[in-house]
């Protein structure tokens, strides 16, 4: 569980990244975290695993404040996924790479092996296993990255921007594989720009704006509140806004899902043609 | 990080900034030169205050004392080595005129440094690109010059992300002895240097795809021309060339000591 108490963070330059931020991510829970470019999105889930300490306020994962221990202590508990794949790969080998954080994790070689191959599986990179990562394409980067933090069973899973660059079929996995965490009662918690993404899979959603929250909620109502959407810098997910825009059919606003959408449609049409 | 930001340029306008980059850097290799003429004390402290006034007039002086602190790591080592060395030179007793050469030793580091930082601090990258430029460097060069100093404080920046993904994997810098300390850096080291190259490689594609270097001749909007101040400087640098030379060959240098004890 990560609690965020009032928290402000100003960085060393000056810039006031977040402005009071107070919330609450149970156990199990799966968190979209959405806003335009600086709102403070990844500045906030750096706070979770202590790699940014807040200025002003309390960080608590499970029970323990984040200045208390050290990154890599949290990092067991805290998986993170930055951005950019460029800024970790450094390893000959793909295979390498995936067991580094192991080995840092003191974990048995045998174990590592098992849990690097479970990995590449996961995420469709068995064929690259000695593959030098300088040599993959960005799509593929940014799997091994991934795959590098998954290896060691994270708890809590932090993914930022993780849909960049991921042509359709690996974004359905990434998704079923959300999924799946959620029904292991594991925390996942994604920073990303991809709406279709975030409607797709329905998690709560906060936006964010100038280092504060102003929204926090279901998918379903966040993703269609027109009004707080603009503020964020975002446009509703493409279901929401026909819905949105034929206000004379008298559709229910709250749609994002594609197959709820379609079930509607064909009931109003039937309606209609009766 | 901190001795970088001691090097970084915040564009201000000030006498200083307004110098002619060219003057400045003769200035700052006449420091040099005197510098390294006197290993005593005295002649040192009067080169470390001379330069004061500068960095008051530029108003760089939150800059200047940062770079100060980041090389007082380095400083702190020459001393210990310097009077460690005399202590076991001279049989085990500390001296005072070796306790005086270690702090000029020190004073000297210190005046590079600083020279060098307020020479930075003052100078924005296109000014100096702009002087080598007219000193018929060719442009080639003068564009990998500023474009590598202009990215000092972006690769800085890198370097701290990368140090961040890497502590996110359970990276500990601090661990282990001397030797693996090293090796705990190779995972910064590696990404940061291979990004650097990607930048530069795609940096090269994308000035060819917006036609650099299409035309031969450049002109430049800006021309560098000596003015009033430019004068100033350079008959400050003379004077101080020719006093300390005057000092060195014909003058017998006072120790501190002495110039203690002779004060009534
Ligand atoms: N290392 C840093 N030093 C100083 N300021 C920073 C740093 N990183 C971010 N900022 C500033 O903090 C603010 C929030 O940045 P942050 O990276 O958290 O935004 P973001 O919501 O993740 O944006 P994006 O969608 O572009 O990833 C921005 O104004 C940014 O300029
Ligand atoms: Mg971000």
């Amino acid at each position: 569980m990560i609690v965020v108490k009032d928290v402000h963070f100003t960085y060393p330059n000056g810039i006031e990244a977040l402005k009071g931020i107070s919330l609450t991510v149970q156990n199990g829970e799966f968190v979209a975290i959405m806003g335009q470019n600086g709102a403070g999105k990844t500045t906030l889930v750096k706070q979770f695993n202590g790699l940014l300490k807040p200025t002003k306020g309390t960080v608590l994962v499970d029970d323990v404040g984040t200045t208390k221990v050290s990154v890599a202590t949290l990092a067991r508990n805290v998986g993170f996924v930055f951005q950019n794949p460029d800024h970790q790969l450094f390893s000959e080998s793909v295979e390498e790479e995936i067991a580094f954080a192991l080995r840092n994790f003191g974990f048995k070689e045998t174990v590592t092996k098992k849990r690097v191959t479970w990995a590449l599986n996961l995420l469709g990179l068995t064929q690259y296993r000695k593959t030098s990562p300088f040599m993959l394409s960005g799509g593929e980067r940014k799997r091994v990255a991934l795959a590098s933090i998954l290896a060691w069973n994270p708890r809590i899973l932090i993914l930022d921007e993780p849909t960049i660059g991921q042509d359709y079929q690996q974004k359905e996995k990434l998704r079923q594989f959300i999924l799946q965490m959620r029904t292991q009662r594991k925390t996942v918690i994604i920073v990303t720009h991809d709406v279709e993404f975030v409607a797709e899979c329905n998690p709560r959603v906060l936006l964010m704006r100038d280092g504060q929250i102003i929204a926090d909620g279901e998918a379903t109502e966040t993703l269609t509140d027109t009004e707080v959407l603009t503020k964020a810098s975002i446009v509703p997910p493409q279901i929401a806004q026909i819905f949105l825009h034929l206000p004379n059919m008298k559709l229910p606003k709250n749609v994002i899902d594609v197959y709820e959408a379609r079930e509607i449609l064909l009931k109003t049409l039937e309606r209609k043609s009766k | 990080m901190s001795v970088f930001s001691g090097l970084k340029f915040r564009k201000v306008s000030s006498p200083i900034h307004n110098l002619d980059p060219r003057v400045k850097f003769v200035y700052v290799c006449a420091i040099f030169v005197v510098a390294i003429l006197f290993s005593e004390m005295l002649p040192l402290v009067i080169l470390f205050l001379i330069q004061i006034p500068f960095v008051l007039l530029a108003s760089v002086e939150r800059e200047w004392l940062r770079s100060m602190r980041g090389a007082a790591f380095l400083a702190t080592i020459i001393f210990l080595t310097n009077i460690g060395a005399a202590f076991f030179r001279d049989g085990y007793v500390l001296t005072a005129p070796s306790v005086e050469s270690a702090v000029a030793m020190t004073l000297r580091f210190m005046v590079l440094v600083e020279s060098f930082s307020v020479f930075f601090l003052t100078t924005s990258p296109d000014h100096l690109g702009l002087a080598l430029e007219q000193t018929r460097v060719p442009y080639e060069f003068v564009f990998a010059f500023t474009t590598a100093v202009r990215f000092v404080p972006v690769l800085a920046e890198e370097a701290q992300t990368i140090m961040d993904a890497q502590k996110a994997r359970g990276l500990e810098l601090e661990r282990g002895n001397f030797l693996k300390r090293i090796r705990n850096y190779i995972p910064i080291l590696i990404p940061l240097i291979i990004g650097a190259i990607r930048r530069s490689l795609e940096l090269a594609e994308a000035m060819e795809s917006r036609a650099w270097g299409a035309t031969k001749k450049r002109t430049n909007l800006y021309v560098l021309k000596m003015q009033r101040g430019d004068f100033v400087l350079i008959a400050i640098t003379f004077g101080i060339l020719v006093i300390a030379i005057y000092a060195r060959l014909f003058v017998r240098i006072p120790t501190v000591n002495e110039l203690l004890r002779s004060l009534p």
